[in-house]
């Protein structure tokens, strides 16, 4: 049963995919640590951390594509899910400090101390434990999601209305997170991060491993969303998409469906945000910018909504470009943007990948047209035998 | 009243006295409407007649007002959502052929199958020799077993209608409520859809709303004719096209 979940999963794509990725996990963090700095094939390890970030918004875009691409539900708040996953981390990552911060409290982190509070919050507690705060990482995305999700599905708010509120949800926490009162360090967030698990994560090798988990992790998702979409539950997903009063009718629970996928998605997200954390070293309140959670729906569109892997090109493709030309010409990228948006949206509907994948079906449709068209000649069509 | 209490014990669905207003336009008008195990009827009436209503009523989409609406005689259906009614055994085909157009018309009946239908029971669920010797009994019936790998999108009008048929099929209902299946179908298909659910009340209660006079003539079953919202004329076909008041309201003179 289980077997049959995963195995369905491995389609030849999705293994292509999976092992383009793995390979790239493994790849660079070699090239950056075992060839000399001067070397060409050198990989310096700013470029290894930025590729790492990359790697983190295609988990997101992924995540994004599963709830928008296959349930039709555009979640314009999938940065609110990233953005927690990425504080749960951060606060593991501050508590790991201890006294080595400015104002060597042992057990505060400096923001408190500087807010002259005596004593570590409830919710910070069980944060110096990794694995605890592993399982926040999916918890609390999961959590929101779940209880944010059981309300708008089951009063059936759909379409724009729900892109709305998932858009004043980050909203909300933005505002929230930016309070010094909320405990989160307010508008400075979590930063000057010392180690993890016991390694600098400034180090090399700290930042080579996080690379592979990044990749690793987006492997893991991608067969799991494959599992997912793959399985009769994925179709059923589609058919949500396509027709929902249809699969209400059929006898399907619309609000259970919808709200399995958005919590699984939710989770991706904060996986996302955990793995992004460590490597730019910084995570503050500016993740819950709705701009944000757009800029996640450009990169699905652009790589092509409900193909999996057209999400995570978009995101490396956008952010790629976002990073050559905020550098090269920083003042005309966020019309860069809006010109790609436009652009995908009127000449390239499916996105990258899809069109490629709808240009190989029709080609595969025509050619079979053909064959019947030439067939017809020798043997009575079924039209021609029902006559 | 003892009378009425036997037909209510007998029948399948029972609406009694049931009123829907929208924003004070009564579209439904204490209507009462008997369906019988086994029994196939045809629903006739002018637009806004509230045919349509009746069904949102019947499978959950729109709580009527006030009335009875019992399905087998216990079950309250004012009281369940459309999932809970669809798998207490009522399929409904909407007006508009509703099928899933981006998936294969195999995979369409494989959705609609009469199985567990929860999250995981669908995430982990593998095609049984069963469910596949099922759909392909309903490929067969509904004359679809050569397109079977074929996307719904692709289908012809008359082809999506005949899905829809075999996916409420699939469904396995007790009864089923069918909304214009001949709506823009050439006369052959037409007869074929007659034939198809002559067929399909074999075994179960069907209502069929329908315009075409000559389908429902085709169908040669009792008639309900609705007009604003309340039961004009019940009978045969010929009593009812003969009565007046459905000539003035419906037929035109």
């Amino acid at each position: 049963m289980i077997s049959g979940f995963v195995f369905r999963a491995l389609e030849g794509r999705i293994v292509v995919a999976v092992g383009i990725l793995l390979g790239i996990g493994i790849l660079v963090p070699a090239l950056n640590l075992l060839t000399p700095p001067d070397s060409a094939l050198h990989i310096p390890t700013y470029a290894m951390s930025l590729f790492g970030k990359y790697l983190c918004y295609a988990l997101l875009a992924l995540a994004l594509d599963l709830v928008w691409g296959y349930c039709g539900i555009l979640s314009l708040g999938h940065g609110a899910f990233f953005a927690l996953g990425g504080y749960a981390m951060g606060m593991y990552l501050m508590r790991q400090i201890g006294s080595r911060g400015v104002y060597g409290n042992p057990i505060l982190p400096d923001f408190m101390v500087f807010l002259n509070w005596k004593e570590l919050p409830w919710f910070w507690h069980g944060f110096d434990w990794f694995v605890f705060a592993m399982v926040m990482v999916l918890v609390v995305p999961g959590l929101l999601a779940f209880v944010f999700g059981w309300f708008a599905f089951r009063s059936r708010v759909n379409g724009v209305y729900l892109s709305i509120i998932t858009q004043a949800m980050t909203y909300a926490l933005l505002l929230a997170f930016f309070r010094n009162d909320m405990g989160f360090g307010g508008n400075n967030g979590l930063t000057d991060f010392k180690d993890i698990l016991g390694f600098s994560v400034q180090a090399d090798g700290t930042r080579a491993v996080l690379f592979f988990m990044s990749a690793l992790m987006l492997s893991l998702c991608l067969i799991l969303a494959s599992a997912i979409v793959r399985s009769k539950f994925g179709k059923v997903l589609v058919g949500v998409r396509d027709a929902e009063s249809r699969v209400r009718f059929l006898g399907f629970r619309v609000e259970n469906i919808k709200l399995f996928t958005f919590v699984v998605s939710a989770m991706m997200a904060g996986i996302a945000g955990a793995l992004f954390v460590p490597q730019v070293g910084i995570i503050n309140p500016g993740e819950f910018a709705p701009a944000n959670s757009i800029e996640v729906v450009v990169w699905t569109a652009v790589g092509g909504r409900g193909t999996l892997i057209g999400p995570i090109i978009g995101a490396i493709l956008v952010n790629g470009g976002k990073s050559f030309f905020t550098g090269a010409f920083p003042e005309i990228w966020l019309f860069a943007l809006g010109a790609l948006f436009i652009c995908v949206t009127l000449f390239l509907p499916r996105g990258i990948v899809g069109t490629i994948q709808h240009g190989f079906r029709s080609r595969k449709a025509y050619k079979a047209a053909a064959e019947a068209e030439k067939g017809r000649d020798a043997q009575p069509s079924v039209a021609q035998a029902a006559e | 009243m003892n009378t009425i209490s036997e037909t209510r014990k007998k029948s399948l669905l029972y609406l009694d006295n049931v009123c829907v207003a929208f924003d004070g336009f009564k579209a439904i008008n204490s209507l009462s409407f008997v369906i019988e195990p086994g029994e196939l009827r045809a629903v006739i009436g002018p637009n806004g007649a509230g045919k349509t209503t009746m069904m949102d009523i019947i499978t959950g989409k729109t709580r009527p007002d006030t009335g009875t609406v019992l399905f087998e005689d216990t079950i309250d259906l004012t009281k369940k959502d459309e999932a809970d009614i669809a798998q207490l055994g009522i399929g409904r085909k909407f007006q508009k052929p509703t099928v899933f157009e981006s998936h294969t018309v195999w995979d369409n009946l494989e959705l609609a199958l009469n199985r567990s239908r929860g999250v995981f029971a669908t995430l982990f669920y593998t095609l049984s020799p069963e469910d596949k010797s099922r759909i392909e009994e309903i490929l067969e019936t509904i004359r679809m077993t050569h397109r079977k790998d074929e996307y719904a999108a692709n289908l012809s009008h008359g082809q999506k209608q005949w899905l829809e048929i075999g996916m409420l099929l699939a469904q396995e209902p007790k009864l089923l409520l069918v909304d214009e299946p001949v709506a823009g179908m050439t006369d052959a298909e037409t007869a074929e859809t007659a034939v198809l659910l002559k067929e399909i009340a074999k075994t179960r209660s069907v209502v069929v709303v329908e315009h075409d006079m000559g389908f429902i003539r085709e169908l040669g079953v009792k008639v309900t004719c609705l007009a604003e919202g309340s039961v004009l004329a019940e009978g045969s076909i010929d009593f009812v096209s003969n009565d007046p008041k459905v000539i003035e309201n419906y037929l035109g003179r």
